[in-house]
């Protein structure tokens, strides 16, 4: 498992992120290195240079002033003191006069008169212990073909460059084990969320509806990604509750009349004796087939509305022009029932919909209203009304019938749902959910209010916005 | 003898039956041969075809006056076929039938070529009523300005409407359910092609809204005449004719 665990961990994008910004510090770091010592080491040098040349004009002042044995002596006084920096003189033939160098290579003299150079040289201390160093030397050739040498020691610098570079190395080192640790940590937490969302996934693949994704309440982008799955996830759960439902209802109000068909069916041929029996056995049966093919129909539409696969046909009208539409279907059967039928609208509304399922779901809240009305009152109305306000449309339908009671009116958008002083009545129960499922394919929302007496449907929709050809 | 016969026998001897040939591509072999026998019963010629590929051959070859054509077929299916007829220059008109009864559906088949839509399942009535309704179109109507039966006359350009010489005012819908019905006098038209032409709804309304408008039209124009002209044929929908 822990093996895995690692490998699973070299895996992440996190790993590989991780790697990348290493490598890539580490190149800079490298460079600020060499820089860094590069830059110290010249100007070090640089300074040792100033140092060796002042020195070397002080000498050629000395010689001037003194003569030979003057500068001898200078240079001898000046060797013994502490933390000198290297003197030779040397005599026209080669000897040694003065200083606190014993030898030096020929090429070294030979090159007087030229920039200064940095050469090795041995220390030889009391204890006789040789020990090397490089120095900083110039050679400059004096009257009479006499020579001086002036050095410094330059190892104090290159210590110094040395103790740069190392700490460089060490940070680089430092920076590169706390990255891998901290990617280590980020990983291994980040590899949690996501096994975690990876494992609610699986538990709700296999069954689990209720289950959702951990949020945290931190609000970082794990949360946002458990949230949105989440969403997600609600929308299928209620897709296949309204599945479940919908194979519940199917079995319950297609099977019922299916029965009842079925043993009309066999009764007629049970019994019937004359032509006029069958035929009016078989007129039923028609009718009832009729009825059911309605009903699967209705079911079929809200299931494919729900679904919001109905390729959604959306184009940009004007709803009051819709509700002037359906009004004209309608106010005749009004006048028929009795019912006054009203019309309100205050110009045009622009919408974003499907034309033909807001026509029918508006259709079918005037139907309800017309009935209702119809039955419930002394002086039965419906109005339709078309309102626009806070960016929705919306289109009420109202009537002074015998409405919904507070407590059923929530129910009363679920499918197949007849409340118990409408079971009487033709219709399968699916209006108002058609027009619910309607609402919510189109992002807004169906609402039953009181009218006092009788019902107020209010369907709201977005209102297209201003200036939006299509 | 049935209702529907009875009716159609008013038609037939008024002179308003049309005998059509039709073609039924449809490879459920029982519903084909009740379609071929109703539509014999109804007075038509109607040939069968079993899968796509042999309904194409056969509209190529015959000169059809409707095709009645399955949406789902072996061997081709019902949109690439009548696709491919349009596209052949053919243009006999084209009855899609279907399972699928949403409007987008509808839309599709619509698109393909097909000139009607009925979702399965049907009544045969309302099949007929379809066919003969597209059948008609071979004797192009839409070019007339003035539309008349008996003496109901509709002019399409100043839409007015006269019986026997007497003006009738018509609301705009009403005019145009008068101008439809005119249109395919002598055709039995069903309440769903009423709302599908006249009003462009393609759901079914819980009432039959439908009824309540024609009482309305039948009592500007036939109410103080002694003939009746708008006629209502149970089990099917309306006919506009004169039954002399």
């Amino acid at each position: 498992m822990a093996k895995s665990g690692f490998s699973r961990l070299l895996r992440t994008t996190g790993f590989r992120l991780t790697a990348i910004f290493l490598a890539v510090f580490a190149i800079f770091a490298a460079f600020l290195i060499s820089y860094i010592a590069r830059n110290t080491t010249e100007i070090l040098q640089n300074d040792i240079r100033r140092a060796v040349d002042a020195e070397l004009a002080a000498m050629a002042l000395q010689y001037e002033r003194g003569g030979p044995t003057w500068l001898a002596r200078v240079v001898e006084l000046r060797s013994r003191q502490p933390g000198a920096s290297l003197y030779l003189v040397i005599g026209p033939d080669g000897s040694k006069i003065a200083g606190n160098v014993e030898t030096v290579p020929d090429e070294v003299l030979a090159s007087s008169g030229t920039d200064a150079e940095i050469v090795p040289y041995v220390w030889l201390d009391e204890e006789g212990s040789r020990r090397r160093y490089s120095a900083l030397v110039r050679v400059v050739d004096l009257p009479d073909r006499m020579r001086i040498l002036v050095g410094r020691d330059i190892s104090e610098s290159e210590q110094l460059v040395r103790v740069v570079r190392r700490s460089l190395i060490l940070t680089v080192a430092l920076m590169v084990a706390l990255g891998l640790v901290a990617w280590l940590f980020v990983s291994r937490r980040v590899l949690k969320r996501i096994d975690s969302i990876a494992e609610s996934s699986r538990r709700f693949a296999a069954g689990d509806l209720a289950g959702r994704l951990e949020v945290t309440g931190t609000g970082d982008e794990f949360d946002r990604l458990a949230e949105s799955l989440n969403t997600m996830l609600n929308r299928i759960e209620r897709l296949m509750l309204g599945l479940k439902q919908v194979s519940d209802n199917i079995a319950h109000d297609l099977k019922t009349p299916l029965t009842r068909l079925r043993s009309r069916a066999e009764r007629v041929l049970a019994e019937g004796k004359s032509e006029p029996e069958y035929r009016g056995a078989l007129s039923a049966t028609i009718d009832e087939a009729d009825q059911l093919i309605r009903t699967f129909n209705a079911l079929l539409t809200i299931a494919r509305v729900e679904a919001g696969s109905s390729d959604a046909a959306f184009s940009l009208f004007d709803a009051a022009a819709v509700a002037r539409d359906v009004y004209e279907l309608y106010e005749p059967l009004a006048e028929e029932a009795g019912v006054a039928l009203r019309l309100d609208s205050d110009g045009p509304v622009m919408v974003r919909a499907n034309r033909e399922l807001i026509s029918q779901a508006l259709a079918n809240l005037v139907d309800n209203a017309v009935k209702y009305a119809s039955e419930g009152a002394a002086r039965p109305q419906a109005v339709i009304r078309v309102c626009r306000e806070g960016g929705r449309v919306t289109l009420n339908v109202s009537d002074n019938g015998v409405g919904i009671a507070e407590a059923d009116r929530t129910r009363a958008t679920e499918r197949f749902v007849r409340l118990e002083e409408s079971r009487s009545k033709p219709g399968a129960g699916l209006g108002l959910s058609l027009v619910s499922a309607v609402a919510k394919l189109h992002g807004g929302e169906l609402i039953l209010g009181d009218n006092r007496p009788g019902l107020a449907a209010a369907l709201n929709v977005p209102e297209a916005a201003a200036g939006h050809a299509v | 003898m049935s209702p529907l016969l009875n009716d159609l026998e008013l038609t037939r001897r008024n002179g308003y039956l049309v005998v059509m040939r039709i073609l039924v591509i449809e490879d459920d072999k029982e519903t084909a041969s009740y379609l071929i026998k109703a539509l014999g019963e109804a007075g038509h010629v109607a040939d069968q075809a079993n899968d796509g590929q042999a309904g194409y051959d056969m509209a190529m070859a015959e000169d059809y006056d409707v095709l009645v054509v399955d949406r789902m077929l072996p061997k081709r299916d019902g949109l690439s076929l009548i696709a491919e007829l349009r596209a052949a220059e053919k243009q006999v008109p084209v009855l899609i039938l279907s399972a699928l009864g949403q409007v987008d559906d509808r839309v599709t088949g619509l698109r393909a070529g097909g000139d009607d839509y009925l979702a399965k399942p049907y009544a045969f009535s309302e099949l007929l009523a379809r066919v003969e309704v597209l059948g008609r179109r071979s004797t192009p109507k839409e070019a007339e300005t003035v539309y008349s039966v008996a003496d109901l006359e509709l002019d399409r350009l100043s839409r007015k409407v006269r019986r026997a010489g007497t003006p009738i005012a018509l609301q705009p819908r009403e005019f145009r359910l008068l101008e439809y019905m005119m249109k395919n006098a002598g055709t039995v038209v069903t309440r769903t092609m009423l709302l599908e032409k006249v009003w462009d709804y393609h759901f079914d309304p819980q009432t039959n809204v439908i009824d309540v408008h024609m009482s309305r039209l039948r009592a500007k124009i036939d109410k103080g005449f002694e003939r009746p002209l708008l006629h209502t044929v149970r089990g099917s929908g309306y006919v506009l004719r004169d039954d002399g």
